[in-house]
């Protein structure tokens, strides 16, 4: 099939393909999956610069998808995600603004590039050991249906790294709110604000939608249960998958045709990858969760390797 | 495996199959009417090109969920009386 925009010619099995494996992924974990889909619309000849645009235009579509499945669900905290969005989209232009002013400096790929192998690296040990910690302390994980109809599973929750968001929810900066579809009692308006605005800011700086970083900290530093955390991470990725959608779009970067046979397949893996959250339990869906930020740093060290930035 | 379990099998092929049935169809619909007069705006004007290109991925992305969600409502009482 011949794309008139970009000038690519692909399969469109193979575009619904791709589409159908990072919606599972992004239906389940609350990421956007660009760090799969990125590679694979370059594999197949889309020029770089309609790499990233078009890419986030197909999380757009499937982001909405899956997070209207986590919705009904219950799995999407309003008032944190209707917060997080001012954060959020701070974040996405202030990442922008660096990745444009850190490209004029010498060496900037390998800067760049090293620092995201720590912080990634970092993520995944962490959730490795909370993981494991957490399955050996509380039992296997899985999703308990006793209760279901009367509360949501993820609210009895245990995790072994709980304390770090105790200590959060304690900091003295007014103003504080109240998260009751989290059973957060009490936080600080700007820890949410800061995380939100570190998840834009490394969505701005590498593209995508950044789930691998917001996700990991909604759950450790604003203690939100797992479920809950993917679905308002969904919804944040709407937010700020649409702000660079027409930001790339404005600069003639976006292939929506390409994005739309995407998002088909993409479609029907977010509702696949929502409906699976419900037979898991938040330890389990960590521990899967895992593999996605190393995945992150084998891309971005064959981007250093073969001299193709990951942006 | 338990019933529960069984029954939500059962809905998610459903959902599956309705899904892939619309995808096909869907994909047909935009490679007909829409690949030449998106290529015309893509170059024309910008502007109204971005505007449109998150409409277009909006919008299908809500219709989608949308008419799956009501097929589903449709089949889901019929599965659950057999």
């Amino acid at each position: 099939m011949n794309f008139l925009i970009s000038g690519a010619h692909i399969s469109p099995i193979y575009l619904i393909s791709v589409g159908f494996i990072v919606g599972v992924l992004g239906g389940f974990f609350g990421v956007g999956g660009s760090f799969l889909a990125g590679p694979a619309l370059y594999a197949v000849g889309v020029p770089m610069n309609f790499v990233v645009g078009t890419d986030l235009a197909h999380i757009v579509g499937k982001s909405i998808v899956a997070a209207r499945k986590h919705r009904a669900l219950g799995n999407i905290d309003m008032k944190l995600g209707a917060i997080m969005v001012l954060g959020t989209i701070a974040g996405v232009e202030a990442g922008a603004q660096i990745i444009q002013w850190l490209k004029r400096t010498a060496h900037i790929d390998i800067a760049v590039g090293v620092t995201f192998i720590v912080v990634l690296l970092g993520i995944s040990g962490f959730m490795t050991w909370e993981s494991i910690k957490t399955l050996r302390l509380h039992g296997h994980g899985k999703a308990t249906n006793k209760n279901r109809g009367r509360e949501h599973p993820s609210k009895r929750e245990p995790s072994a790294a709980a304390h770090i968001a105790r200590r959060i929810h304690a900091i003295n900066l007014p103003p504080y709110i109240s998260l009751p579809v989290s059973g957060v009692e009490r936080v600080s308006v700007w820890a949410i604000l800061i995380v939100a605005f570190v998840g834009g800011f490394f969505s701005g700086f590498l593209g995508g939608g950044a789930g691998y970083i917001r996700m990991p900290c909604l759950i450790y530093l604003l203690g939100i249960p797992t479920h809950i955390a993917v679905g308002t991470d969904l919804f944040e990725i709407i937010i700020s998958a649409s702000y660079g959608t027409i930001t790339h779009a404005l600069k003639g970067n976006v292939d929506i045709l390409i994005a739309l046979v995407m998002h088909t397949g993409a479609a029907i893996g977010a509702q696949i990858g929502a409906t699976l959250t419900q037979f898991f339990g938040g330890a389990r869906i960590r521990m899967a969760f895992i593999p996605l930020p190393i995945i992150g740093v084998i891309i971005i060290i064959h981007g250093l390797l073969t001299g193709h930035s990951a942006k | 495996m338990n019933r529960e379990v069984k029954g939500s099998l059962k809905s998610f092929v459903v959902e599956l199959l309705v899904y892939a049935t619309l995808v096909v169809g869907y994909f047909f619909l935009v490679q007909h009417f829409l690949a030449d007069w998106i290529a015309h705006v893509f170059q024309g004007d910008r502007r109204v090109y971005a505007a449109a290109a998150l409409a277009l991925i909006v919008g299908q992305g809500i219709a989608l969920e949308l008419l799956t969600g009501a097929l589903f409502a449709l089949i889901r009482p019929r599965m659950d009386d057999k």
